[in-house]
């Protein structure tokens, strides 16, 4: 009898969320022949995501959907999983780790007694099973960890493991479950403010521009945002910037705050000290520019410029334009 | 109002990682609070201050953690307690346990902890530990108000801030933000030796060796590939621009 692995997918902002497909790919590299993969989707008006997933080489995907369902709380989206975990009855369930993969993994994992491997960079499957590799310490060091007992619960973090590839041919058997509103709703969300709609998600971006210190004021942060425009990246900040009131605590990435992976990280105004290394090292490529050639940042940049970001940065921003206008890239 | 709050201790964030016979080095390793956690040791006075009460900090961990332990007690926590026994297995599954274990036994209205550790960085323990209570959590809050058995919290989603209304009891998770801690006063370092400190070991807490063993193990540790040396762009700045944007669509191949 084969293992069944579910997937918790998730939409955000009308779309679904790209580690949903990352973590397909992830149970299609897990799991054997003979092993089911299945999809889940919580929400209200979920049917486009759930039929978008059904084209991905899942066996099946159920949809909980529920105007109750429309914005996350663990008091209202456990119940519902707890429904499809019921009715699915996995050896492993996946989520990413996002904002709701991370609040709501856990819960799954004390209701089914399992372990947890959290903000997963990497897997390989050998001889003797699962091996998942997470960053500690923000990422100054790797662990490779395995799980002694079943079922899994793994998080894997958005934009490192390859996404799945849509399939031709038969699509995935679609099902609905129910939702049971809780008796008691012991929570609610009274309110939302969107601070960052539209603008691209600093976790999941190929591309990220961040600004820090020599930034100087929340009006500076407008130079790197014309240049986060242009490349259609996040813009991300230092501590030290979100201390100084440049920008919010949302922008920070570091060892207390937010840690990326992009493709492309260019540090603006950015000493690099060692809790921000850790949060942005592992990016592909580094660009610094700061006015300080001793700033620890070009350690780990592959290509630095000592400069002024205000004169520099502009520059940048309108090579790129005519560069990605012409190149067609 | 009785607090709770989840406290863990950490590598300082300044401290390089050394890897030594397959595991992390603690040679001359500062430690402190895991920084989320003093948020919630703070948050958790500040409660006290408005509505009476007690704090109790709690950690799950070998001996050395007492002195994160006194630190909170010096900044106003009311009682600590170390569950430190060494067949707690080590990761987030068996930790919750004890630590659910622990507060099975303490009267509390509000739980606190931080919304993860600078070292793990998994975020489970404190989540895990609310559900085994069978309370409601709210991760990750900037802010939070008590009104009598409802408290209200700001918190911070991926850069949106919800406005989430519980009933207490209730277990809240700090992001940064929520707080500025206080520094430990003399007065206050002199009196977290005479505050009450709890020693337990899974006995006390009713649990078998058999309910804490850990379902995840580690099997390998690495230090991050190293980078390899980078270019400085030479020119003036417009030079320096036209040159970078050639070599990331060139050589880096990024664009």
């Amino acid at each position: 009898m084969g293992k069944t692995f579910l997937i918790v997918a998730e939409a955000r902002n009308g779309k679904l969320r790209r580690v949903a497909l990352e973590t397909i790919r992830a149970a299609k590299l897990a799991g054997e022949d003979g092993d089911r993969i299945e999809a889940a989707i919580i929400g209200h008006e979920v049917d486009a995501f759930a039929q978008e997933l059904a084209g991905y080489g899942v066996d099946r995907v159920t949809a909980v959907d529920h105007p109750d369902l429309a914005h996350y709380n663990p008091e209202t989206y456990f119940p519902a999983l707890a429904a499809v975990l019921d009715a699915v009855r996995p050896d492993a369930v996946f989520f990413g780790h996002t904002a709701i993969g991370r609040d709501l993994a856990p819960k799954a994992a004390a209701h089914l007694n399992a372990g947890q491997i959290s903000d997963v960079v990497a897997l390989e499957k050998d001889a003797d099973g699962l091996a998942f590799t997470r960053p500690i310490y923000a990422g100054k060091a790797f662990e490779t960890k395995r799980f002694t007992a079943g079922p899994l619960v793994v998080t894997f973090r958005p934009n490192n493991l390859p996404a799945a590839e849509a399939v031709s041919g038969p699509r995935a058997e679609a099902a609905q479950i129910p939702y049971a509103p809780p008796a008691d709703l012991r929570a609610f969300v009274k309110d939302v403010v969107r601070k960052t709609s539209g603008k691209v998600d600093l976790t999941e971006a190929r591309i990220v521009v961040s600004g820090g210190r020599g930034v100087k004021s929340a009006d500076g942060f407008r130079v790197l945002e014309r240049l986060a425009e242009v490349l259609g990246a996040a813009v991300g900040a230092s501590r030290g910037a979100c201390d100084a009131g440049y920008c919010d605590y949302a922008l920070q990435i570091g060892q207390t705050g937010k840690v990326v992976t992009p493709d492309l990280y260019i540090a603006c105004g950015i000493s690099g000290a060692i809790q921000h290394l850790a949060g942005m090292s592992q990016s592909r490529v580094i660009v610094a520019i700061n006015k300080d050639p001793e700033a620890p940042i070009f350690k780990v940049a592959d290509y630095g410029i000592v400069g002024d970001l205000f004169e520099v940065v502009p520059l940048l921003t309108e090579e790129f334009r005519k560069a990605l206008a012409e190149g067609g890239g | 109002m009785n607090v709770v709050v989840l406290l863990k201790q950490t590598f300082d964030t300044e401290e390089k990682i050394v890897i030594r016979d397959g595991t992390v080095s603690q040679d001359g390793v500062k430690f402190i609070i895991n920084p989320y956690d003093e948020y919630a040791v703070e948050e958790a006075i500040r409660i006290r201050e408005r509505h009476g009460g007690r704090v109790v900090v709690v950690s799950a961990g070998p001996e050395r953690c007492a002195e994160a332990l006194r630190t909170a007690l010096a900044m106003g926590a009311d009682e600590a307690a170390l569950i430190s026994d060494e067949r707690i297995g080590g990761d987030e599954f068996a930790v919750a346990r004890a630590l659910a274990a622990f507060l099975k036994q303490e009267p509390f209205d509000v739980v606190l902890g931080g919304f993860f550790s600078v070292d793990n960085g998994a975020g489970q323990v404190a989540i895990r530990v609310a559900h085994l209570l069978g309370i409601p959590h709210v991760s990750s809050i900037v802010k939070l108000e008590i009104d009598g058995r409802k408290a209200t919290a700001l918190r911070d989603a991926e850069g949106d801030a919800e406005t989430v209304e519980v009933s207490l009891p209730a277990l809240f998770t700090a992001q940064q933000g929520l707080n500025e801690p206080r520094y430990p006063s003399l007065p206050g370092i002199m009196q977290a030796k005479r505050k009450p400190f709890k020693r337990l070991i899974l006995d006390d807490l009713g649990l078998t060796e058999a309910d804490v063993a850990p379902k995840t193990a580690r099997v390998s540790l690495a230090l991050p590939p190293a980078r390899k040396a980078g270019q400085q762009l030479e020119g003036d700045p417009a030079q320096q621009a036209a040159a970078l944007v050639r070599l990331l669509r060139t050589e880096a191949k990024v664009l």
